[in-house]
């Protein structure tokens, strides 16, 4: 029926699943592949293969995502695993991040870049302190979309109360967090309601099953398009006669559109010049937006390079040393002020310091803690921090990649945490770069 | 649908994205390309990335000996055309020095790719290699990163792989270990042939149909050879076939097909039946083969 999920022009979701243990996410994603006939015949016949061998009798739908040998002996999922799957309308990236271990860690790996995020929740057992923390990580990375699936209905009876009792204690609980778009959907992953058909043991539910929905949402304010960034990646100079001149600001474009002959501001130089060209291998083009990967010309020959970012002069990034920032601690050695890390912004390395852990995030209370003396594996919080030269970036609640940075352990190499930029206060001054030149 | 990007072209910006980072982080990086379709597409991507310029990066192909010949021969025709470096390193080669032991009774050289691989990583210093893997070819694969890091011994562990959030990979590695990059991760087996067929790119004859002696075994087509012997009571077919994946000419399955352009591929794929690995013999050898061979080095 979905075989020929062949539109060229068909949009990319992608979309993150997450859920306590035993909440079926595995068996959900399953069932979306199985019942959009995306399973093949050899795979099911693996799967097969290792029922008859376990003794389990029946195919288990978990074991199609579960790939690694410790998770097949424990039946527990490890790390994120992504799969794909297509209907004639989209294409879908799913990222099952594992809410067992190193829960916190691995759905920011998986939910980082997703337009969508799917919370499963237990029927029986309504909203838990897991429930709880994977909407307030999906706020905190903001997701635009999030649907809660309420699995197992199937072992409630179907029953309409209980899944209204759950979506109002969720919506109580999700006031307080920054979600633009909740949707709920009653399902059985594992008999397949409201996934892909809709049930017919749940009439009283009038909206659409989960893949609908999935199709459906709109997504393409997604992307932030009013205020142009492109941080350079790379410079492109072809050691050639025939372009010798030609010097390529090559970059992905994370916010806004450029147009040849908009003038242009350098980050952290404050140099100006003007688009005198967009070049790709397909031609040059008259405007680029975001996401797009391009290479930029500029009218005039200044000196740019890999770090540096280019705005329009009218709507500038901030440009600042010093910043607040929510992390997500990622590491066992723990967090403790006035460490020093190597930071990853946009395209720039450079070093910071860690100058004080201002709050700790209590998932079970929804406060934040204070004072902190660490921030331990898995830990949410808040930090201030100073970095070695300025960064140009945005607050993460308007621009997910120019508000996003990794910290990483000089020593090791190990990247420690994932953190995101907030608003700086009212007295610092949007961009005077003059003030912050090195 | 004017500031929107068509599935394609957001896979493709992420993947260019991919490759200038490797460009700009690493010092001596290379890209694995062996003639198959998904290297065929990192080509076309290292253009739309460093094009008017040269690749900041040589080619190496890890030759395992038993190839289909009409591949060696779009190898090195591609190579120069594109005016790009072709380094090549041969199993046969690594046996001779010791490097690479074959299995008594082993005919397929895919596993004796990896030492292969490791030793010209160290000859040539390597600190990045690129590859054409995907996450949709293999489970465990399923479960890697984009940028994944390899230490010393060229092992991946899969117990222990660096977050991976937004954009921000973690590019940093001490001497003696590297990183393999995939830029297509995201990519499935239909989106790979709908570029190839958007870009117009040109791919080995083999991927079409054509007419070959074939022989069944363990449930599959078998390209009949010289690197085959043919067991008392099988039978040699000659069959319109064509291949979907190609490794090791002696366990590269071969698929009944009439799809003679890439458009009739792609149809055939998407009312395919089968997983593409599917035709792979060394990938059916255990439940979680390919992840014991990428935990040795296998890219």
């Amino acid at each position: 029926m979905f075989t020929h999920a062949l539109n060229e022009h068909s949009e990319l979701l992608r979309f993150s699943t997450s859920g306590s243990v035993d909440d079926g996410k595995s068996t959900l994603i399953g069932r979306l592949l199985y019942d959009t006939k995306l399973i093949f015949e050899d795979t099911l016949e693996a799967l097969k293969r290792s029922a008859d061998l376990t003794g389990e009798g029946t195919i288990n739908l978990a074991n199609l995502t579960d790939g690694l040998r410790a998770e097949r002996e424990q039946g527990i999922t490890i790390d994120v695993a992504y799969r794909y799957f297509a209907t004639p309308r989209r294409k879908f990236i799913v990222a099952d991040t594992p809410g067992h271990i190193q829960y916190t860690r691995n759905m920011v790996t998986g939910a980082s870049t997703a337009n969508l995020a799917i919370i499963l929740v237990d029927a029986r057992l309504g909203v838990v302190e897991q429930t709880r923390r994977h909407a307030y990580i999906a706020s905190m990375l903001r997701i635009p979309h999030l649907v809660v699936c309420v699995n197992k209905m199937d072992l409630v009876g179907f029953s309409e109360a209980t899944f209204n009792a759950i979506r109002e204690e969720f919506m109580d609980f999700a006031a307080r967090l920054e979600i633009r778009d909740i949707a709920f959907i009653p399902i059985s992953a594992l008999l397949g309601d409201n996934v892909v058909e809709r049930s017919a043991n749940m009439p009283w539910y009038s909206g659409p099953p989960l893949l609908r929905h999935l199709e459906e949402v709109y997504i393409g304010t997604d992307w932030d398009l009013t205020s142009p960034r492109f941080p350079v990646q790379y410079v492109v100079r072809p050691r050639d006669d025939r372009w010798h001149d030609f010097r390529g600001l090559a970059g992905q474009i994370m916010g806004g559109v450029f147009k040849v002959g908009d003038p242009v501001k350098v980050l952290p130089s404050g140099k100006v010049s003007r688009i005198a060209g967009i070049h790709t291998y397909d031609g040059p083009r008259d405007e680029a937006f975001a996401p797009m990967s391009v290479q930029i010309l500029l009218a005039d020959d200044l000196d740019v390079s890999r770090g540096d970012m280019l705005a329009h002069p009218d709507n500038l990034p901030y440009v600042a040393s010093d910043l607040e920032a929510r992390v997500c601690w990622m590491h066992e050695e723990p967090l403790r002020p006035n460490r020093k890390y190597a930071i990853r912004h946009t395209t720039r390395f450079t070093r910071c310091i860690v100058r004080e852990i201002r709050s700790r995030f209590d998932f079970t209370t929804l406060q934040a803690q204070r004072p902190a003396p660490e921030l331990g594996l898995n830990d949410v919080g808040r930090i201030s921090l100073r970095t070695m030269s300025p960064i140009c970036f945005d607050p993460y609640e308007r621009n997910r990649y120019t508000g996003s940075f990794i910290l990483i352990d000089e020593a090791t190499n190990a990247t420690v945490a994932a953190g995101m930029i907030l608003e700086p206060p009212k007295s610092m001054p949007a961009t005077d770069e003059a003030e912050y030149i090195i | 649908m004017k500031y929107r990007l068509s599935h394609l072209d957001a896979l493709e910006a992420e993947s260019i994205y991919i490759m200038r980072e490797v460009a700009a982080e690493f010092e001596r990086p290379v890209l694995l390309f062996s003639g198959g379709k998904d290297s065929i597409c990192l080509l076309r991507l290292a253009e739309k990335a460093f094009r008017p310029a040269k690749f900041p990066f040589p080619l190496l192909h890890i030759d395992t000996g038993h190839n289909f010949p009409e591949l060696l021969e779009f190898r090195d025709r591609r190579a120069t055309e594109l005016g790009e470096r072709l380094i090549v390193r041969t199993v046969e080669d690594a046996i001779a020095r010791g490097i690479a032991r074959p299995t008594p009774g082993e005919t397929s050289r895919n596993r004796l790719q990896t030492p292969t691989l490791l030793a010209a990583i160290e000859e040539f210093k390597f600190d990045c290699a690129i590859g054409g893997a995907r996450r949709d070819e293999e489970k465990s694969r399923a479960k890697e990163r984009i940028f994944s890091f390899r230490d010393t011994f060229g092992q991946w562990d899969p117990k222990n792989q660096r977050p991976e959030v937004w954009n921000l990979y973690n590019t940093r590695i001490h001497p003696g270990e590297h990183m393999r990059v995939f830029p297509l991760s995201n990519w499935t087996e239909l989106d790979v042939w709908q570029y190839i067929d958007r870009e117009n790119l040109e791919i080995p004859s083999i991927y079409f149909s054509h007419r070959r002696k074939v022989v069944r075994r363990d449930g599959q087509w078998l390209p009949v050879s010289d690197l085959i012997t043919l067991k008392p009571n099988e039978e040699v077919c000659e069959l319109d076939v064509r291949v979907r994946t190609i490794g090791d000419i002696s366990c590269t399955g071969c698929i009944e097909s009439r799809a003679s352009s890439v458009k009739e591929i792609i149809a055939e794929i998407a009312a395919a039946r089968v997983t593409e690995r599917g035709s792979r013999a060394d990938d059916k050898r255990s439940e979680t083969s390919m992840e014991d061979r990428k935990r040795e080095g296998y890219f």
